[in-house]
């Protein structure tokens, strides 16, 4: 394809996007998915012009996030970076991203070309974006259980992944080590060559237990049942087969000495092999503490120093409803995604953290982008934070089945309220009390709480 | 899962003592709410509740459980549990089955109460308390809300079950089994024609999940006192928030 056929094919998509745009139909992938249409390998076009290449990054939950953070620290390298936004993490909208970097005036684009690509990547569609943009690498976090009316089994995406790996030769590989479905695809890469675990170092913080909600406990390659010696979260931990064929990884990137402080934020000692360094985090809870080793790891691997690292995890502003804050009639509306049950279970973790009783504002909708099986809120351990809830109103479109979860995890009743209608579920939950409220939406609530919020004058921006 | 509350309290003797087959490998859609249900909806009736897990390996005793429920796993966990059910546990749940205890298979579980489960290459063994038999299709897995028309003794009238379904194999009755249901909106057992389920006295097998139970708490209360007995009477309860889920799975199924 001729550069100047490519030229026109961006201006087309281009045109066409900023039109749907005006009309008011969001589209934050719209113009991406034209340009695909008009020219299949766009992005393996657009992603040349990139002169430090780029970067992807992919799991079930902390995805947004850690493309913050990775954001944060690589700016202060002086990269100018390419990144998609939260949630348009299809091919649609890479290419968007793309698109708006490749000079001229899409809305929101950087003022110049950017120079990096870092894109967070939706599980289903790693193998289709990695092919076009070849990245230079791949960091991939953790797997969960997460709408298996939409992806399938987790042992599916692991099998699609392995695929991925196998043909990114030419990517270096940022692995969990603590997580095995994500560690095991490292095995193939001879003596440590071009991949970088990292994982957790703290017994204090290890569960008691297996959470219920989880899964890939046995060897990917023999089948026993993975013995472990600690566990962080849902499977990710401490662990190794009996057989001897497979043992976590030891991590270069570490999180050491870990200090939770509530819904707030978290301290730990970060080890490298840079070096180590004490990292105050703005975001709470040892999921947060994960996508910082993630964000470092890969950092690193793109050529970051230990300073840039700490600042920009220190710098790290929450992303779109991941522990943001707002102010709603006085209140700090405090918003925390929960999309699936190792990331609901891990938002419950840490809201038990802070001290006394809560009042929530628990959204459940069924929308495709939620998963329209609600069966999840069943897995979740709601059970951690039903005895100090003081009161909860329900909402979405499938509220009513929300309250009950709790109620069978332990809250009583006369504590819970359903009101289907989520503004006016809002202004109930904000009269209903004083002092921190905290709002857990799915990803389709999240959006419609952020726009009511918009509405009212009290967030910035739709689209974070 | 909260401690049982009053494990060996009892309302007039009654109780309800539950073998939950493999609950670390069959419990990808919540079956955990199922059990939980069950749990709670004895507690507040004071009816003694205890659950007895039985994983791989495990031998089960027929007579020491008045109700046997079996979830859903991924592929690789359910031709684990297929073959350990198959070896270990089959005559078991055969006599607990011939002394009408209840036994609620669900998903993955249904499949494996048939004589087989074919994927692909593979015939997975099934421990035939029932006659029929899965094969996993070729087209489209099977999935969304789901509705089914059911009548069952004890109650008048048809009622409505509604839940979620996600499956890629085809459950195929035998000319003498009955289903459990007649599908209103949904795919159920082979996504053409109308039947959803199976049941053969006290042995249900269904692919509704999302989980049932809590969406149809009905249900529960109806097993539980299969389960109890003939004598079980169960003075009922504030049921508000679960006439009201009920209602929104059914409005999702689109009924």
């Amino acid at each position: 394809m001729s550069g100047a056929a490519l030229q026109a094919k961006v201006a087309a998509a281009r045109a066409a996007g900023a039109l749907s745009r005006r009309a008011g139909r969001g589209g934050t992938s719209l113009p991406g998915k034209l340009l695909m249409r008009l020219e299949p390998d766009a992005i393996a076009a657009l992603a040349l012009r990139l002169g430090r290449g780029s970067a992807v990054i992919s799991a079930t939950n902390g995805k947004t996030t850690t493309a913050a953070m990775v954001v944060g620290i690589m700016q202060r390298t002086g990269a100018r970076l390419v990144h998609n936004r939260a949630g348009a993490n299809m091919a649609g909208g890479v290419a968007t991203a793309l698109l708006s970097a490749a000079g001229g005036g899409w809305v929101r684009s950087p003022p110049t070309d950017g120079d990096l690509g870092l894109f967070e990547v939706d599980e289903f569609w790693l193998a289709r974006v990695t092919e076009q943009l070849r990245p230079r690498a791949l960091l991939l976090a953790n797997l969960f259980r997460d709408q298996l009316d939409r992806y399938g089994e987790l042992e599916t995406i692991a099998d699609r992944w392995a695929e991925v790996v196998a043909r990114a030769h030419g990517s270096a590989l940022v692995l969990n080590a603590d997580d095995p479905l994500v560690a095991d695809l490292g095995k193939d890469r001879v003596d440590g060559d071009r991949v970088l675990f990292f994982g957790v170092e703290d017994d204090r913080v290890a569960l008691a237990g297996m959470q219920h909600a989880a899964d890939s406990k046995h060897c990917r390659r023999c089948g026993s049942p993975y013995v472990y010696d600690a566990i962080y979260m849902g499977h990710l931990g401490r662990y190794h087969c009996p057989t001897g064929d497979n043992r976590r990884p030891r991590p270069q990137v570490a999180a050491e000495d870990i200090a939770l402080d509530g819904a707030r934020a978290a301290r730990f000692t970060l080890r490298t092999p840079a070096g180590s360094a004490q990292v105050a985090l703005p975001l709470p809870g040892l999921y947060n503490v994960y996508n910082a080793l993630g964000a470092t790891a890969l950092a690193l691997t793109l050529g970051a120093g230990l300073e840039d690292v700490r600042a920009g995890l220190e710098a790290t502003a929450p992303a779109f409803g991941r522990a943001e804050t707002v102010q709603v009639g006085g209140r700090p509306l405090r918003i925390l995604l929960v999309k699936n049950p190792a990331g609901a279970n891990e938002v419950l973790r840490t809201l038990a953290l802070e001290e006394g009783e809560h009042d929530l504002l628990a959204v459940l909708n069924d929308g495709v982008a939620d998963g329209r099986d609600v069966s999840w809120v069943w897995d979740a351990d709601f059970e951690l934070v039903a005895g100090g809830l003081r009161r909860v109103t329900c909402a979405g479109t499938r509220a009513a089945e929300l309250a009950l979860r709790l109620k069978y995890a332990g809250v009583p009743t006369e504590r819970l309220h359903v009101v289907d209608d989520l503004p006016r579920a809002l202004d109930a939950a904000v009269a209903g009390g004083s002092g921190p409220l905290y709002a857990l939406p799915t990803y389709t609530a999240l959006l419609e709480l952020r726009h009511e919020l918009v509405d009212r004058g009290l967030a910035a921006s739709a689209f974070g | 899962m909260p401690d049982p509350v009053y494990p060996h309290a009892s309302r007039f003797g009654h109780r309800l003592r539950v073998c939950a087959l493999y609950p670390d490998l069959m419990n990808i859609y919540a079956d955990r709410g199922n059990l939980l249900l069950l749990e709670r909806r004895c507690a507040w009736r004071s009816i003694g509740f205890e659950v007895t897990p039985a994983g791989l390996g495990d031998t089960i005793d027929p007579e020491a459980h008045d109700l046997f429920y079996l979830g859903g796993g991924q592929d690789r966990d359910q031709v684990l549990c297929a073959r350990d059910l198959a070896e270990v546990k089959r005559e078991a749940l055969h006599a607990a089955a011939a002394r009408d205890a209840v036994i609620l298979a669900v998903c993955g579980g249904f499949q494996l109460l048939g004589h087989t489960y074919r994927l692909g290459a593979e015939e997975v063994p099934g421990i035939g308390l029932v006659d029929l038999h899965t094969v996993r299709g070729e087209g489209e897995r099977l999935i969304g809300n789901i509705a089914i028309e059911v009548r069952l003794p004890g109650l008048e009238g048809p009622r409505v079950l509604a839940g979620f379904e996600n499956h890629g194999g085809r459950t195929h009755l035998g000319p003498g089994e009955r289903a459990l249901g007649r599908v209103l909106r949904g795919h159920g057992n082979t996504g053409a024609g109308d039947v959803e389920g199976v049941r053969r006295g006290n042995v249900v097998g269904t692919y509704l999940h999302g989980p049932l139970l809590p969406k149809n708490a009905w249900f529960a209360d109806w097993l539980i006192a299969r389960a109890i007995g003939p004598h079980a009477d169960l003075p009922a309860l504030p049921d508000d928030l679960e006439h009201a889920a009920h209602a929104a799975a059914r409005r999702a199924a689109g009924i």
